[in-house]
């Protein structure tokens, strides 16, 4: 699957408060926590966001909380991708459970400013700046959390794995 | 093998596991609360399967919100009624409900060798009785309570060795404080750290459950202390399961042994917006305060209490400070009245609430408006945490709360003159 979409791009720590404010907790609807996405550290944000585009963080990128509405909210905002060096670690087991692709990758990150346009592609974890022509490529996914993506996220995983059993 | 590791290994059916591998780990007590459970249960739903694995393993309440603060909160405590009913699961209703992770602990409900999983960040703090605690999703606890079983990737440990005698005024807030402000918020990235040493030997259970609380402020995964007599005390008529105790193994392999002369912290105090932005009490100059916050799962204990009730006897909060004071649990509230903190607390100008997590990610109960700051005994002070993103969050021990309270700005309680 190819992704291309423009960077926005934020510091080290963004948290999931700034993410997704907890006033907005008291929803669950995706489209309703998607209206305040990275609201507390980009006003204008939502207003930008185009379906496709990239959020850019450094490093322990979605610390904070479990919420799981932080990866909703960027996921239905129609961000396609995020591409840190790190990530926390619960805000990566979100991403990846509900189907929003992360990427590490720290040269990417260095070499990338607000704005650039970025095409990745998930399997290779090529990520190609079409703004500066420049290639770089991501850590790969363990077997394990490919399988999980290949399958579609944990929901679907787990369904799979309920009926191989055959319960 | 280090505890963490004996535990996932005996919960994924393996005599060893190591570092990176990913396991099916078992889970004992799968826990959500009203901001993640109405998701889990949505997509436990889309899952298909009728039942949760096991009603008495599954565990939900309602703590951040409530009492309904709201429409909007008061709908989604509704759904996780209404599913606990359906599913006959363990559930805590306002009156008998706590601020969760002091709530179970108390309860008996996580003991000493469990695999226990939570959708609540903060779920690391049940590393204190010698549990692999930790937070995860909405997602992944629809997926538990499913099957039962949750994928994990085994940690590498940290170990953390305090040596030495605690000054006064200084608790295992500040111990772990000075942690975070040593090894940054991402120091303990995907990692178990291990806390152990003489230092930790003497530290009360409560001590023990605030320092594992804030692990995950470090980016950890789990935060673990080995089972002592202290442990052994506090769970005696309190365990409601048999269990297992794990040691670490005289050769177990830690990624890191970090040492720290505990004589040698002070009271710390986090300013804002990191819980790694540290300074000693000594070096806060001075910092004026709107509010002061203490309670939370971080530090709404009785040993909490007591120690805010020793400093505000006989004084006056300011008059340019609210002091919010809230027990972790009905438990707590019961026997701080028994001992007359709550007159104490009363006759000094603080407000009394009942439990709730409230205030501390800036639901109710204390939210702060634009130019606001509060010294809070919670574990975040994130932009906008508490309130308006144009507001302050210091993060210190309640004895440090207490008296800034008095004082009206960030204050060691040797400043109060009786």
């Amino acid at each position: 699957m190819k992704l291309k979409g423009k960077v926005f791009k934020y510091g080290a720590n963004v948290d999931t408060d700034v993410i997704i404010p907890a006033r907005y907790l008291n929803v669950s609807e995706p489209e309703e926590l998607a209206n305040h996405c990275m609201e507390d550290i980009d006003a204008e944000f939502i207003s930008k966001v185009q379906p496709g585009d990239i959020i850019m963080g450094t490093t322990n990128f979605g610390c904070g909380s479990s919420r799981e509405h932080a990866p909703l909210a960027i996921k239905t905002a129609g961000v396609s991708c995020v591409i840190a060096k790190s990530f926390a670690r619960i805000f990566m087991r979100n991403s990846i459970n509900i189907g929003l692709p992360l990427l590490e990758c720290e040269e990417a990150v260095e070499k990338t400013v607000a704005g650039d346009i970025l095409e990745v592609e998930l399997a290779s974890g090529e990520i190609v700046n079409s703004t500066k022509n420049l290639v770089f490529h991501a850590k790969p996914y363990p077997v394990f959390m490919l399988e999980l993506v290949s399958a579609g996220g944990l929901v679907e995983y787990t369904k799979r794995k309920i009926a191989n059993e055959g319960k | 093998m280090t505890i963490a590791e004996k535990i996932l290994a005996a919960h994924s059916g393996k005599d060893a596991v190591s570092p990176g591998e990913f396991i099916s780990a078992k889970v004992d007590v799968v826990l959500s609360n009203d901001i993640t459970a109405p998701i889990a249960i949505r997509e436990f739903k889309r899952i298909g399967v009728k039942n949760v694995f096991d009603p008495k393993k599954v565990i939900m309440l309602s703590d951040h919100f409530v009492p309904n603060k709201d429409i909007h909160s008061a709908e989604q405590a509704k759904i996780l009624r209404e599913f606990a009913r359906e599913q006959g699961i363990v559930y805590f209703e306002v009156g008998q409900m706590g601020i969760e992770h002091v709530l179970l602990p108390e309860q008996g409900l996580v003991v000493p060798g469990d695999v226990i999983i939570g959708a609540d960040s903060h779920t690391c703090t049940y590393g204190a009785v010698g549990a692999f605690a930790t937070g995860m999703g909405s997602t992944d606890i629809a997926s538990a309570m499913a099957t039962g079983e949750i994928w994990m990737k085994v940690p590498p440990t940290i170990k953390f060795v305090f040596h030495g005698k605690a000054q006064k005024w200084v608790s295992g807030k500040d111990f772990i404080l000075h942690t975070i402000g040593d090894i940054g918020v991402d120091g303990a990235l995907y990692s178990a750290m291990e806390f152990t040493g003489p230092s930790i030997d003497k530290l009360s259970m409560d001590g023990r459950f605030t320092m594992a609380n804030m692990a995950v402020e470090a980016g950890a995964k789990a935060g673990l202390f080995r089972v002592d007599k202290k442990t052994e005390a506090y769970l005696q008529n309190r365990a409601k399961r048999p269990y297992t105790v794990y040691e670490a193994d005289k050769d177990a392999e830690y990624a890191q042994v970090i040492e720290y002369d505990a004589a040698s912290i002070e009271p710390q105090v986090a300013f804002p917006h990191l819980p790694s932005n540290t300074k000693p009490i000594s070096q806060v100059g001075n910092v004026k305060i709107d509010q002061s916050i203490i309670g939370s799962c971080t530090n709404g204990r009785i040993e909490d209490l007591k120690i805010a009730a020793d400093i505000l006897q006989w004084q006056r909060v300011n008059e340019n400070v609210r002091c919010i004071i809230i027990p972790g649990t009905q438990e707590v509230y019961l026997e701080a009245m028994r001992r007359g903190y709550i007159e104490i607390f009363i006759r000094a100008g603080a407000a009394v609430s009942t439990p709730t997590c409230g205030p501390c990610l800036g639901g109710h109960m204390g939210v702060l408006a634009e130019g606001e700051r509060s010294i809070s005994t919670t574990n975040r002070n994130f932009v906008g945490r508490m309130g308006s993103t144009k507001s302050e969050v210091y993060l210190s021990n309640p004895a440090i709360a207490a008296a800034s309270a008095i004082l009206g700005r960030i204050a060691s309680p040797d400043e109060i003159k009786n």
